[in-house]
């Protein structure tokens, strides 16, 4: 592999891991909610959350180029106020991962916590513990083996995306481009080596990481 | 029951459920058993109580502190209150111990003293731990403790912030038999030296005997009476008590009159005197009981000595039961005597033969 094939496959690991910090924060609290709460519009969240799993990965770019380009609500609030902006920087590259993963963490997560049996939680409230030391000190730690399962399954995810990267991000070599955008760029200029190549470096990670993944979720059975 | 630090009044009905209803609960401050078939509604009573249930409305105070209250109403006028688990101060050992299983023996009996100073900590689970007999186990996994161990790093792992109150659910049921009888003991004497004021459920009536000061009969989710042990298993207010604490012998019976605080009641062929003073003057109808251990059998007629029932009995059969005879009799009606092995010797009772019962006028209880 060449030095700007290993660049490649560097940055776009790089990508993956970035999204994966923005999709942890709210996936873990999201799928906490969905799992031990019941409330109004429980059904409407659990829809939006999973839709980008069937929209076409198109429409979820286009609309995070809505909100958060330099014209859009979030996008020029940053460009105003931090003279910082997202669209076709690496940050809408962490984005549209980040948007695309979020599902699948989510799905898993929250699978992971429903089987964690609430006698524990009330357990170590008995034992004069709040909701947030009851989060990380028992929750967590009994959901581990899932939560790392769809950690990893959203990992994976990330580096697969293609649709939602190229509407927000585009192509721009060295600054915006990943490994799907990279094999599709080649295969339009007829680099079909070059093409292979990058394809193979795709499916032996997400070869690794579903393999990972799914041997997670067997041993805790 | 003595000066009661916790008292409740409430209702919790689940979906498609029973009602469960605890009307004027008190709980002293030794140990109080809630006592009851299963599916009435003993563990509801205790989550309540724990924090873990939120009653649909009452009230539950603790000495002066208001832990739960609500009333029926949409728009009532005192706030509602709920005073959250983790603010109640009271331990809770469920049935099947709820053992933290990510974390060391150490880690859970120390879990609750996270406020304090890393070595203090160790100290205070260490201290406990030696009290149990557990030291030495710290670093041992959940999985790897034997049932009795496990039970005692529960109840460890409760006791160690010295709660106010300790709320025991079934702590032996999840024992088999033999660690079950010898854990019964050890754990009456550290209840004991304890001294903190604690709820136990159980189903088992041996327990409640061996382990109680108080009890709380449940029956059909609602507490049906409350006293002392030895006052509630021998004097059952109602049918439902003495079947709920086994009263061997109860019997149907009709009051023939009163006199001098002593009644005179038939009972099937036979006439049985019991002590009156409870009793409503226009009672008629009544129910007999008279605990098995109560019964004396004597080979000859003895001397006539009020106020005591002599009956003339015929041996129906004789059951072993461990230590124990259960022996039944017909003298006019079933009656169920229990004799240990040796007592049952020496009087060669074999069935078919005809002998004489005592039964004390005091113990011969009526219900109305």
């Amino acid at each position: 592999m060449s030095g700007a094939e290993w660049q490649l496959v560097g940055f776009s690991l790089r990508m993956a891991l970035t999204s994966l910090l923005l999709v942890l924060p709210p996936g873990l609290a999201l799928a906490w909610w969905l799992a031990r709460k019941d409330w109004r519009g429980k059904a409407l969240v659990e829809t939006l959350v999973s839709l980008p799993l069937v929209l076409p990965p198109v429409v979820t770019g286009l609309v995070l180029l809505q909100i958060f380009g330099r014209r859009g609500p979030v996008g020029g609030w940053l460009h105003n106020t931090f003279n910082c902006d997202v669209v076709f920087t690496w940050r809408a590259v962490a984005l549209a991962l980040a948007a695309m993963s979020l599902p699948l963490f989510v799905r898993a997560a929250r699978t992971a916590f429903e089987e964690v049996d609430v006698k524990f939680e009330q357990l170590a409230r008995t034992l004069g513990a709040g909701e947030w030391r009851v989060f990380f000190t028992i929750t967590l730690p009994l959901a581990k083996r899932g939560v790392l399962a769809g950690t990893l399954l959203a990992f994976a995810r990330a580096l697969g995306e293609f649709g939602a990267t190229i509407m927000v991000a585009g192509n721009i070599p060295g600054r915006t481009t990943t490994l799907p955008v990279a094999i599709y760029a080649a295969v339009q200029n007829g680099e079909d080596t070059h093409a292979w190549t990058l394809a193979g470096v795709s499916a032996v990670i997400a070869f690794a990481a579903v393999f990972a993944s799914e041997n997670l979720l067997r041993r805790r059975k | 029951m003595n000066h009661a630090i916790l008292t409740a009044n409430f209702r919790r009905q689940f979906p498609g459920g029973p009602e469960i209803v605890a009307e004027d609960l008190r709980i002293g401050g030794g140990i109080t058993v809630l006592f009851g078939a299963s599916g009435s509604g003993k563990t509801t009573v205790l989550r309540c109580l724990a924090g873990l249930e939120i009653p649909d409305k009452g009230e539950i105070k603790f000495g002066d502190e208001v832990w739960f209250q609500k009333s029926g109403k949409q728009k009532a006028e005192s706030r509602n209150i709920f005073l959250p688990a983790r603010k109640r101060g009271a331990g809770f050992v469920p049935q099947d111990y709820s053992l933290f299983p990510h974390l060391a023996v150490a880690g859970n009996v120390g879990y609750g003293l996270n406020d304090l100073p890393a070595t203090e900590r160790a100290a205070r689970v260490l201290e406990t731990l030696r009290w149990l007999g557990l030291d030495g186990l710290e670093k041992r996994m959940p999985r790897e403790l034997s049932g009795g161990q496990q039970q005692r790093v529960a109840l460890a792992r409760a006791v160690v912030r010295r709660p106010r109150l300790l709320l025991l659910d079934e702590p032996l049921a999840a024992l088999d038999t033999p660690t079950r009888l010898r854990l019964r003991g050890e754990l009456r004497h550290l209840l004991r030296q304890l001294g903190i004021p604690t709820i136990l459920v159980t189903h088992d009536r041996f327990e409640a005997l061996a382990l109680g000061d108080d009890v709380v009969v449940l029956h059909d989710g609602r507490n049906v009476q409350q006293g002392a042990v030895p006052e509630v298993f021998s004097r059952p207010v109602n049918l439902a008590v003495a079947e709920i604490t086994a009263v061997e012998t109860i019997q149907a019976g009709r009051i023939l009159e009163v006199r001098d605080g002593l009644a005179t009641v038939i009972v099937g062929d036979a006439r049985l005197f019991a002590l009156a003073k409870d009793l409503p003057v226009d009672a008629r109808e009544v129910y007999v009981c008279i605990r098995a251990e109560d019964v004396i059998l004597m080979r000859a007629d003895p001397v006539q000595s009020s106020p005591r029932n002599r009956l003339a009995a015929t041996v129906v059969s004789l059951v072993r039961e461990g230590p124990l005879v259960r022996v039944k009799l017909d003298c006019g009606f079933s009656l169920t005597a229990l004799l240990t092995q040796p007592a049952c010797e020496e009087l060669a009772l074999q069935e078919g033969e005809q002998l004489f019962a005592l039964v004390k006028a005091p113990q011969v209880h009526l219900i109305c």
